[in-house]
């Protein structure tokens, strides 16, 4: 396993020849890109273009058709455990269950991503969210933008590396927002490397370092957010794709 | 022994919910006692033909109360994505398939042992005898190898429910055969030594359907 | 080229076997002229097994590879299979009104056949509830794997249900050597018979998916 996680040459993320086929179809055609270690990517593009299947490969939720995923260094699919251990990922699903309190679908992730100190970690979480108070009452009688705190608290228990936000903005309040975007700078010294698909362009420009834009399943446009102001994006993101973000 | 304990954490958090609902297994309950006082209805009360019946209805019982418990235990894992949270864990697939075959396993004890001594009310048969249990816990396990696996793949299709019974019942059609033998001769008072055939079946069937359920099961979730 | 050979020989040994069936082999002397239903009934129950054979080999290789002719191998297969015990259900009803007087016997061969026909369905069932076609074959493949696992064990509980009684199949004294032979004969053109389907279909499915990608469409 060797010098995974110190502060090595190794990119964080590390796609090569990435394709995913449905069948006939073609969703995602040999992507190549990498993530340092503390950037922040964001996956631009349109509707179909692959972006939520894209992030969903990296999470292991789906199986790529061909090509490799390295997570410092370490292959995806053969290192499993070790590697989603530094996977966190918030998306508009919430991953917790209705019938359970937010502290038993706490601890249970705990459980299964053998998370120390599981109490004290818990109530950290709950109080980074603001919800300490409602900790031992059901998921199912919060409303949605609790229930998303819940679930930011849930991908950050583990103190991942790695942050993956598939439109995690969609369906949120503002406080849950902000909350997001918090969370997402890292604790301590090690700052978090994130991949977030989003639609909003404003908010990529002011949260990441560098985006792709994805069309058709291929990266049409690679760059940094740096010195770039919305309308330049916009102009970009219409150049690249034909449409309108 | 990680797995076991992730394992156990999936498990427990089954039992966890079924306890503050009791959705389930209550469900199940009230339809087995239902499909119970329906044979009663089907088969009248003349003490030689529900002898002759009695073990048949046990199991088609058994077999539909299965279904219905099976069916519940991947949809709690679609709502709010929970099985995607369960993949993106650093957690093997095989271990999601032990965790809910076991609380699956769980819930049907408990409704057997409910509606075992119901039926041993109602009907006046002798369905409590360790002969019976015994051919009732091995069949039970067998439904529930196959069946966690059929849920998991039942519940990523179009008709979600009505899609399971089409594929458990061809499947597990040979432990019915042999459970209803084994509670045939159970019911009768057979000792233990002509038994021995049918359990052994049960067994046979359990341990090749645990292992393949085992293996092919990531392929069932892996998009 | 080999396709023309195949179909030559399958056509060869189907009229050599017609005309063994039909006008050599002597008629069975308890049962009749019906029995010649046997010659039929028999291959094409073995038939029933072979597909799903190379349905299971296909299923395995599909999940491994995620290779589409390996589904369409497996799918193909299957289609032939079910046609085939359609055929070995309808020719044991056939044969069993005039031997037993009724259309249907819960006995243990053709219940068995009946579970086959079931898994089958529950194969095609699989594929059309899984709303998508890829998903569709990697059910199907599942469906394709445990199917036939359980086959052995349902005909062994089927027997042992129905093991009391001694199988009504049994001719007194056993078979004739002629009627081997023509059974013999009859097995072989009915298997080239299932290659030359299996090829013809392959290729007919191919076509279909080629013509599905130039629309467009997922296939």
């Amino acid at each position: 396993m060797g010098r995974a996680g110190s502060a090595s040459r190794q990119p964080s993320v590390k796609v090569t020849g990435l394709t995913k086929s449905f069948g006939a179809r073609l969703t995602l055609k040999s992507l190549d890109f990498q993530v340092e270690t503390g950037e922040s990517l964001a996956i631009l593009g349109p509707n179909g273009a692959g972006k939520t299947t894209l992030l969903k490969i990296l999470a292991s939720i789906m199986e790529p058709t061909r090509g490799k995923i390295y997570i410092d260094g370490l292959d995806l699919k053969r290192d499993a455990e070790h590697t989603r251990r530094r996977i966190g990922i918030v998306t508009h699903n919430t991953f917790l269950y209705g019938n359970l309190t937010a502290w038993e679908n706490l601890d249970f992730y705990a459980r299964l991503y053998e998370v120390p100190d599981t109490k004290q970690r818990i109530e950290e979480m709950a109080a980074m969210v603001g919800m300490t108070q409602r900790l031992h009452h059901r998921i199912a009688t919060f409303s949605r933008g609790m229930q998303q705190r819940i679930s930011i608290a849930r991908a950050l228990l583990h103190k991942p590396s790695i942050m993956l936000l598939d439109e995690a903005e969609t369906g949120l309040d503002q406080q849950a927002t902000a909350m997001l975007w918090e969370a997402m700078k890292g604790e301590g010294s090690e700052k978090r490397t994130v991949i977030m698909t989003t639609h909003n362009l404003e908010r990529s420009l002011k949260a990441t370092d560098r985006f792709i834009i994805l069309d058709k399943g291929n990266i049409v446009h690679q760059g940094s957010t740096r010195d770039l102001d919305l309308q330049a994006l916009e102009r970009t993101y219409h150049t690249s794709t034909g449409s309108e973000p | 022994m990680s797995f076991w304990r992730k394992v156990y954490a999936i498990t427990r958090k089954d039992v966890l919910a079924e306890l503050r609902t009791k959705e389930t297994v209550s469900a199940v309950l009230v339809f087995t006692l239902l499909v119970i006082v329906i044979f009663n209805f089907a088969f009248g009360t003349q003490r030689d033909i529900i002898e002759k019946v009695a073990s048949g209805m046990l199991w088609v019982t058994f077999a539909f109360a299965g279904v219905l418990s099976l069916n519940r235990a991947f949809v709690m894992e679609k709502e709010e994505g929970c099985l995607e949270g369960l993949m993106v864990a650093p957690v093997p697939r095989e271990v999601i398939y032990v965790g809910k075959m076991l609380s699956s396993l769980i819930f049907m004890f408990l409704v057997e042992a409910i509606a075992l001594p119901i039926f041993a009310f109602l009907f006046n048969l002798n369905v409590l005898t360790w002969q019976n249990v015994a051919v009732v816990l091995l069949a039970t396990t067998g439904f529930v190898a196959v069946g966690t696996l059929f849920s998991a793949l039942a519940v990523n299709t179009k008709a979600r429910e009505m899609v399971l019974p089409i594929l458990f019942f061809p499947i597990v059609s040979p432990v019915i055969i042999f459970a209803v033998q084994g509670s045939d001769l159970a019911l009768s008072g057979a000792p233990w030594g002509s038994l021995f055939s049918v359990m052994q079946f049960l067994i046979i069937f359990d341990v090749i359907f645990l292992v393949i359920s085992y293996l092919i099961f990531s392929f069932v979730v892996e998009e | 080229m080999k396709r023309y050979i195949l179909l030559a020989f399958t056509s060869i040994l189907m009229l050599v076997s017609l005309w063994m069936v039909f006008v050599w082999v002597p008629t069975e002397k308890v049962m009749g002229i019906v029995q010649r239903i046997f010659y039929l009934m028999v291959p094409v129950g073995w038939l029933a097994l072979l597909s799903f054979l190379i349905v299971f080999i296909g299923s395995i290789l599909y999940l491994i590879n995620k290779q589409t002719r390996w589904d369409v191998l497996a799918r193909s297969s299957a289609e032939i299979g079910i046609v085939c015990t359609t055929l070995a259900l309808t020719t044991g009803s056939i044969w069993a009104k005039p031997i037993w007087g009724v259309w249907w016997t819960w006995e243990a061969r053709l219940t068995a056949t009946l579970v086959l026909w079931l898994i089958y369905l529950a194969y095609f069932m699989v594929r059309e509830f899984a709303g998508e076609e890829s998903r569709g074959a990697r059910f199907a493949a599942i469906i394709g794997i445990t199917g036939f696992v359980d086959i052995p064990i349902v005909v062994l509980a089927t027997t042992f249900w129905r093991g009391m009684h001694p199988p009504p199949l049994v001719f007194e004294g056993g078979l004739a050597p002629q009627m081997m032979v023509t059974l013999m004969v009859s097995i072989a053109a009915f298997t080239a018979l299932y290659f030359l389907l299996l090829v013809l279909r392959i290729s007919l499915r191919n076509s279909e998916i080629d013509i599905k990608q130039l629309k467009g469409t997922d296939y």
